[in-house]
């Protein structure tokens, strides 16, 4: 694709479609070259939409932003939109990461290094709008000219640009087109962080103007401070679908099961992803009887926020992630935890253990550790008796950039899988250098209109090409084969893209947590934990 | 006018450190941020910073004393510094043109230096070093200058040909990146042409240093290296005004950015400035916030805006 897009061009009139995808745009996948399918079609925007929302970007559409009605409200959203810049750059306002943001927005060289490193940009055949650094110059244009107030020197030396609503509106979308993975700012030689920028540029919609995916903010963050969970589970419903996964657990694995809650002074406060409790019944069930099995001392909490470790403020939102971590340490302070034990799920590994460490003050700053660890003490300290005969079958791993790239939890999830799953195979490249799932930063549980279609097309497509790599010599579906994904999110993500390309369907490629390959391999379960069906 | 051109190299050297310290000091002061690391992190077990893990793989990391290896940084930021490793496994292209061109800077840098402790040398002496330790340097930083000089040219008419060509980099390219790039080739190509040419008799650049060390106006330079040292000097002065200044910011992105992995437990100084942070008030204006300037940041974030906006306890 010959893409002429230039930044100027984010000021185009309202209307005007600044991209559209077409099929033969994106990169080839190995199987397209098998039987020439690459996914389902995707569905257009309805004109109805379009007229009624900001979807003036590309094909899709994640913020619903209704079209302001007159060229005041425009004025008016403009200045807002100017009022959140400038408070970005101020220390009251974002202390939280104004070093960094200085440094990426005044130091990038615009040397384009950093744009073979997104899977984004790559996947979509070097759509210019996707490249790390479109929206980041945009952005560090806007700073010099309105924050800095440049002059005609300043664009002269730091490049024109010029802000309108059209522009304003197609930047919000764009910040929702990046999965914040930072593989980009790990190639960078200077050190500067496209992620970071996308990730500020978010913030500002939300704390200043009050835009954000409805996915994420009212029915996610905001619900979870409601109800207790971004599901909408209250304690009550937590409790009950967790005694039935329980009954489930006994009968499926012949071992007697039951969920400890609310234990004061246990070893571990374990924290799931509320999402598995719904979707993967059979990972909290595992962890039970993976825990119960090793004689771990823990609990789980139905206190408000505590039995759901989701906190989708660490995407888009400073106070919405201040506060959930809060939720959550008190909880556990609560408790008299020696520990908590983060389960399955890559941002909220990172959000609590890593991005709000330095706000839980005081006796708040409770030791927390991540589920792969513990894991791997049981497995390789041979705690439970495993038969890794049982996990014979082709298997390969995800890493979560949450845990990997941005946590440097690498190996513990390896030395597990080395040791029960006999046909372990790396991706590549994996580890610190892995690509996102497509599902980061809040995409996995974004799918409004056909947001869906965008990220099993352009954002998932790389980690669906390095899956079917990854298996290349065994894609006959007579061989069922499994992608251990130890997240959440980027589970709901690669369920969604193995969907999409029907990879079930034509390569029996099924998808899953760890601790169920765990417990798949315990000589005291019943055979046959993992069932290979689609879920 | 030898005065004046003393006086020029004088200011561009003191603006040049003072712009320099300024940036970095700023970026000092900058608040301490939330946690944003990125890895590999090399002052981590080196068996760890092979394949880029970190503490969080230990159980109960916290009972165990934190690893930390100025060597490990060491061995990351010397091949980095030196050889731009980074942007040569990366972007090999634009390595080949950059890498002489930095590695030019280095010389001239070095060699700058060289002289300048020759001088200084030979004024506290009061005469010319001589004999063997004279002629090393000498021949050293006469090698380090002309090959550093010709690899900047090479590089920036390089970096400036990539810049105008390679349709990624032309049209992210401002009318200012343009200039910075001429600004090396037009001084540098000063420099060297009136060096080359400058008469016999006429002041080399030790003189010029010693003359400068001792505020002795009595040396005639030519007029073609003496346009070539101002507007280098101008150019010396400028750099840290602009992008141009990452070999300040690289510290920070690095150093403070992404290999700032230090957790809050124990450390007092952090605890302490976080402390403060929380005590801002910030002025984010959507509802949910619950900002508005009255309240803090430790306030705001023990609100839970779904209950009635009330704090908890
Ligand atoms: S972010 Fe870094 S790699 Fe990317 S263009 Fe800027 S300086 Fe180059
Ligand atoms: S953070 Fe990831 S998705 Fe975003 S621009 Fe960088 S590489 Fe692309």
């Amino acid at each position: 694709m010959k893409d002429k897009t230039r930044l100027s061009d984010l000021s185009r009139p309202s209307g005007e479609q600044l991209l559209h995808l077409d099929p033969e745009d994106l990169q080839p996948l190995p199987m397209s070259r098998d039987d020439g399918s690459s996914g389902r079609a995707w569905a257009p925007l309805s004109q109805q939409v379009r007229d009624r929302y900001e979807c003036d970007l590309d094909d899709t559409c994640a913020l619903s932003l209704p079209r302001p009605k007159t060229p005041e409200q425009e004025r008016e959203l403009v200045g807002q939109f100017l009022a959140g810049l400038e408070k970005l750059f101020t220390r009251e306002n974002n202390w939280t990461f104004l070093q960094p943001l200085l440094l990426t927005v005044e130091h990038c060289a615009r040397c384009q290094t950093c744009s073979d490193a997104c899977h984004v940009y790559e996947s979509s055949g070097r759509a210019e709008i996707y490249r790390p650094t479109y929206r980041s110059e945009v952005f560090r244009r806007l700073y010099y000219k309105h924050v800095k107030g440049g002059g005609l020197l300043s664009a002269w030396q730091h490049g024109a640009i010029d802000l309108t609503w059209s522009m304003v509106a197609r930047l919000a979308e764009l910040a929702y087109r990046c999965n914040l993975c930072r593989r980009c700012a790990q190639t960078c030689p200077i050190g500067a962080d496209n992620g970071l920028v996308t990730h500020e540029i978010r913030k500002l919609f939300s704390q200043e103007m009050g835009i954000a995916p409805k996915e994420l903010h009212e029915s996610g963050s905001m619900l979870q401070l409601k109800s207790g969970s971004s599901t909408g589970m209250n304690a009550r419903a937590v409790r009950d679908n967790v005694q039935f996964i329980d009954e489930e657990m006994s009968e499926k694995t012949g071992l007697a099961v039951e969920t400890p809650w609310d234990v004061e002074g246990a070893d571990i406060l374990l924290i799931h992803n509320a999402g598995e409790v719904l979707a993967w019944p059979e990972n909290p069930g595992a962890f039970a009887v993976l825990l119960n099995a090793a004689g771990v001392s823990w609990t789980l909490s139905s206190e408000l926020a505590a039995y759901d470790a989701v906190n989708y403020g660490v995407w888009y939102d400073d106070a919405q992630l201040a506060r959930v971590a809060l939720m959550h340490a008190q909880v556990a302070k609560k408790l008299k935890v020696g520990k908590i034990v983060m389960g399955e799920c890559g941002h909220a590994h990172k959000a609590l253990f890593v991005i709000a460490d330095r706000i839980l003050t005081g006796d708040l700053n409770i030791p927390r550790e991540s589920c792969l660890t513990l894991l791997r003490d049981i497995v390789v300290g041979g705690r439970v008796k495993l038969d890794p005969s049982r996990n014979d079958f082709p298997v390969t791993l995800h890493d979560p950039c949450n845990m990997v790239r941005l946590m440097g939890i690498v190996e513990p999830q390896r030395e597990i899988l080395r040791r029960i799953c006999p046909q372990f195979r790396e991706m590549h490249p994996h580890g610190v250098d892995n690509y996102c799932c497509g599902g980061g930063s809040g995409f996995a549980i974004m799918s409004g209109h056909n947001f869906q279609d965008w990220r099993a097309q352009v954002s998932g497509r790389k980690k669906i090409e390095q899956i079917l790599n990854a298996f290349a010599e065994c894609l006959d579906p007579s061989r069922p084969k499994y992608v251990c994904a130890p997240c959440s999110n980027c589970k709901g993500q690669i369920r969604d893209a193995l969907n999409y390309h029907d990879l079930w369907e034509k390569h029996r490629i099924l998808y899953g947590g760890l601790v169920e390959l765990i417990v798949n391999a315990m000589e005291d379960v019943t055979p046959g934990f993992i069932e290979w069906e689609w879920r | 006018m030898t005065v004046v051109l003393y006086l020029v190299i004088a200011a561009a050297v003191l603006a040049f450190v003072v712009a320099s310290l300024e940036r970095a000091v700023r970026y000092a002061r900058a608040p301490l941020h939330l946690r944003w690391e990125l890895y590999p992190v090399p002052h981590e077990k080196p068996a760890r910073v092979a394949y880029g893990g970190s503490y969080f793989e230990t159980s109960e990391w916290w009972k165990v004393p934190r690893h930390f290896s100025l060597i490990g940084e060491l061995r990351f930021m010397v091949p980095e510094i030196l050889f731009l490793k980074a942007l040569r496994e990366n972007n090999r292209p634009l390595w080949f043109r950059s890498f002489p061109f930095h590695f030019g800077l280095y010389l001239l840098t070095g060699s700058c230096g060289l002289i300048l402790l020759t001088a200084g040398l030979s004024v506290l002496q009061g005469r010319p070093i001589s004999g063997v330790v004279g002629t090393l340097l000498r021949e050293t930083y006469t090698l380090g200058g002309v090959s550093g000089l010709v690899l900047a040219l090479v590089g920036a008419a390089a970096l400036l040909h990539r810049r105008l060509t390679a349709p990624d980099l032309r049209s992210y390219t401002t009318p200012g990146d343009i200039l910075n790039l001429l600004f090396f080739l037009v001084a540098f190509g000063l420099l060297g042409v009136g060096y080359l040419l400058r008469p016999e008799g006429s002041a080399g650049v030790l003189t010029i240093v010693t003359g400068i060390l001792r505020w002795d106006p009595t040396p005639q330079v030519a007029p073609v290296f003496a346009a070539g040292l101002v507007v280098t000097s101008v150019l010396t002065a400028y750099i840290p005004l602009t992008h141009m200044s990452h070999f300040v910011a690289k510290y920070f992105t690095y150093h403070s950015v992404r290999w700032d992995d230090a957790p809050l437990r124990d450390n007092r100084r952090i605890a302490a400035a976080f402390a403060e942070y929380l005590t801002y008030r910030p002025t984010w204006s959507a509802p949910h916030m619950k900002a508005g300037g009255a309240t803090t940041w430790a306030e705001v974030a023990a609100t839970n805006p779904k209950v009635g906006g009330e704090k908890r306890s």
